[in-house]
């Protein structure tokens, strides 16, 4: 560990504390916990949507990815950016315009049943911790690697500051950490990519051309196939990738820190224009890594490819350059686990306690207490899980959350706003078969169990070929809407009225 | 049969009455036409490239020296992306015209109470 690194690391650790001791002034009342008072404008919202969603999985994982794979690893980048089209032309704006905290808020303003509630809490409940712990495994074992510390304390360290965050500033501090995180994160990538492309003399076909001998896949570097070789399973992965994103509880709950449908629809817009160039130069840091790094360097200072990024800042800038990209992929996580614990918060706080069990009859004061509990419980559960979860393989971990988000999520979420027939059975049905097909095709799937010991949790033969069901559990989560619905025939288009007129124009009472 | 009956008498809430206002149907019907086929374009445009690269050899093609087409391809999802989201921005304010339109007609006829 060099002094330039701890020095940014500080810089990094200082200058969120300072933004969460001026957040936590304005954090007083639930509003202002959860949405930050719901006063976010459109470019604001957009790069926290940024910092909130480019995950170390984003920076490291797809530069590994590429790096070692080629055109393969960009696979992850399309599909991630694609699903911003599911967001705006669906999710954003009757979200905004219905919900009022999470997700649950917004299916109950046409059910306002404690059943869907609930299990529309336990959804979100269950992708945050999956995701989670992919995030805090990743992290312990990244930051491990990056300045020579212990997992656990590495592990300790990051839980420790998003439970600051969190707890004192909520999200006024939670978007601003993501703010500065995005920031960074688009600088570091920015620059290391123009290095990259100055190698390559600025002509991105000699890039390509040059990439065809440059690594042990010769030409098939550029060509697809190298690792998914299952077209199903590809077609499965890249179904979870962009109907997930529009089920993802953190990124949700962003939409509820602007002030309208508008303004949710511009920052939808802004995330999208960064997003989509931080994705596209994903190719940079990959080419780069594999030429300049070369993957037997990469793959032996991690074998999943995670190292890339910052190997390639060493070999272009040095220390510094190194040191700067250690400290953005510290802040990357740790802007990610903050929204995470936030949107797991809300679902125990307000949906479970405030809404369920004490049936909306809470004062101010309590909310705000209430959600400082849940904060600090869910912080705890999840660093816990992540120190029993070391040796864990991540990228399955994201990949489930994305796939129950979306077989879950999403169903409900299409069918709450554009079917009339659907009603509270249908409600429960959608998300219940979702969240379980989701969760059991998985765990029959390869990557639970593996012929070969080591390569999956469990050893033996999977039940279930595919490693992602998205491509089986989102149909069955919409089929279980559809049959809970119709079989239950109950339906009160009263209230749909009101939901398609809120809906689609903001309306609410003054 | 007693049900039915009892439905038919039931007046109407206030909010059922909007929705079947011609102003609310008209934005309805904007939205409609607009994001319905650019839902199906952008699933359809997305999935066509896991589809060609799992089933197909196609796009190993060379394009443009030694970029092949898959590259291409997924570059085009980038840009496919960018234009619909601009394109949206543009025809939002004309639903938002609307639903300005409708929400005023809502609250003129003292219906928001």
């Amino acid at each position: 560990m060099n002094t330039t690194v701890v020095i940014l690391f500080l810089l990094i650790v200082a200058s969120t504390l300072i933004i969460t001791y001026f957040a936590a002034k304005r954090t007083r009342t639930a509003n202002e916990f959860y949405t930050a008072g719901g006063g976010l404008t459109g470019w604001q919202n957009g790069l926290a949507i940024a910092g909130d969603y480019l995950s170390a999985a984003s920076f490291l994982g797809i530069a590994g990815s590429i790096a070692l794979t080629g055109f393969d690893g960009f696979f992850f980048s399309i599909g991630y950016l694609v699903a911003y089209l599911v967001v705006l032309f669906i999710v954003a704006e009757p979200l905004r315009n219905l919900g009022k905290y999470t997700l649950a808020d917004m299916i109950n303003a046409r059910f306002d049943a404690k059943k869907v509630r609930g299990v529309a809490a336990l959804s979100t409940i269950t992708i945050v911790i999956f995701y989670m712990i992919a995030q805090l495994v990743g992290a312990g074992a990244l930051i491990q690697l990056l300045f020579n510390i212990d997992y656990w304390l590495a592990v300790l360290i990051v839980g420790v500051m998003m439970t600051i965050y969190v707890l004192f500033g909520g999200m006024t501090a939670t978007s601003w950490v993501q703010i500065i995180k995005a920031v960074l994160l688009m600088a570091a990538t920015v620059v290391i990519s123009f290095i990259v492309l100055s190698k390559f003399n600025f002509n991105i076909a000699t890039m390509f051309t040059k990439m065809k001998t440059a690594t042990p896949l010769g030409e098939d570097f550029l060509n697809p196939g190298v690792k998914y070789k299952n077209p199903l399973d590809t077609i499965s992965l890249m179904t979870a990738l962009v109907l997930g994103t529009a089920g993802l509880p953190h990124i949700l709950m962003r939409f509820f820190t602007v002030k309208d449908a508008q303004t949710a629809r511009s920052s939808v817009m802004w995330a999208t224009w960064i997003v989509g160039i931080f994705y596209i130069l994903t190719v940079f840091l990959g080419f780069g890594a594999a030429a300049f790094v070369g993957s037997e360097k990469i793959v032996e200072a991690n074998e999943a490819g995670n190292m890339a990024a910052p190997l390639l800042a060493q070999v272009l800038g040095g220390d510094f350059l190194m040191s700067f990209v250690s400290a953005v992929a510290f802040a990357t996580i740790l802007a990610v686990v903050s929204g995470l614990v936030l949107s797991g918060a809300s679902a125990f706080a307000h949906d479970i306690y405030g809404q369920i069990i004490k049936k909306g009859k809470i004062t101010e004061r309590q909310q705000v207490l209430a959600a400082k509990y849940a904060s600090l419980g869910v912080a705890v559960l999840s660093i816990l899980l992540a120190l029993f979860a070391q040796n864990m393989n991540v990228a399955f971990l994201v990949s489930l959350a994305f796939c129950i988000a979306g077989s879950a999520n999403l169903p409900v979420i299409v069918y709450t706003i554009f079917w009339k027939r659907f009603n509270t059975a249908g409600a429960i049905s959608a998300m219940l078969s979702g969240l379980t097909s989701a969760l059991v095709l998985v765990s029959i799937s390869p990557s639970v169990f593996s012929p070969t010991e080591g390569a999956a949790i469990f050893v033996g033969n999977p039940i279930f070929p595919l490693t992602n069901p998205a491509i089986i559990s989102v149909p069955l989560g919409f089929l279980g809407g559809y049959l809970g619905t119709v079989l239950s025939g109950k339906t009160d288009f009263v209230r749909y009225a009101e939901v398609k007129f809120r809906a689609n124009t903001g309306y609410r009472d003054k | 049969m007693n049900h039915a009956e009892q439905k038919v008498e039931v007046e109407k809430t206030k909010f059922e009455r909007i929705i079947e206002t011609g102003k609310f149907k008209e934005l309805m019907d904007q939205k409609k036409k607009f994001l319905v086929p650019c839902t199906v374009f952008f699933l359809l445009f997305y999935f066509a490239l896991p589809i060609m690269t799992s089933y197909t050899k196609l796009l190993h093609q060379p394009a443009f020296g030694d970029i092949n087409w898959a590259w291409i391809f997924a570059f085009a999802q980038f840009i496919m992306t960018w234009t619909l989201v601009t394109i949206y921005m543009k025809k939002s304010s004309k639903f938002d015209k609307l639903a300005a339109d409708v929400t005023e007609e809502f609250v003129k006829k003292g219906e928001s109470k």
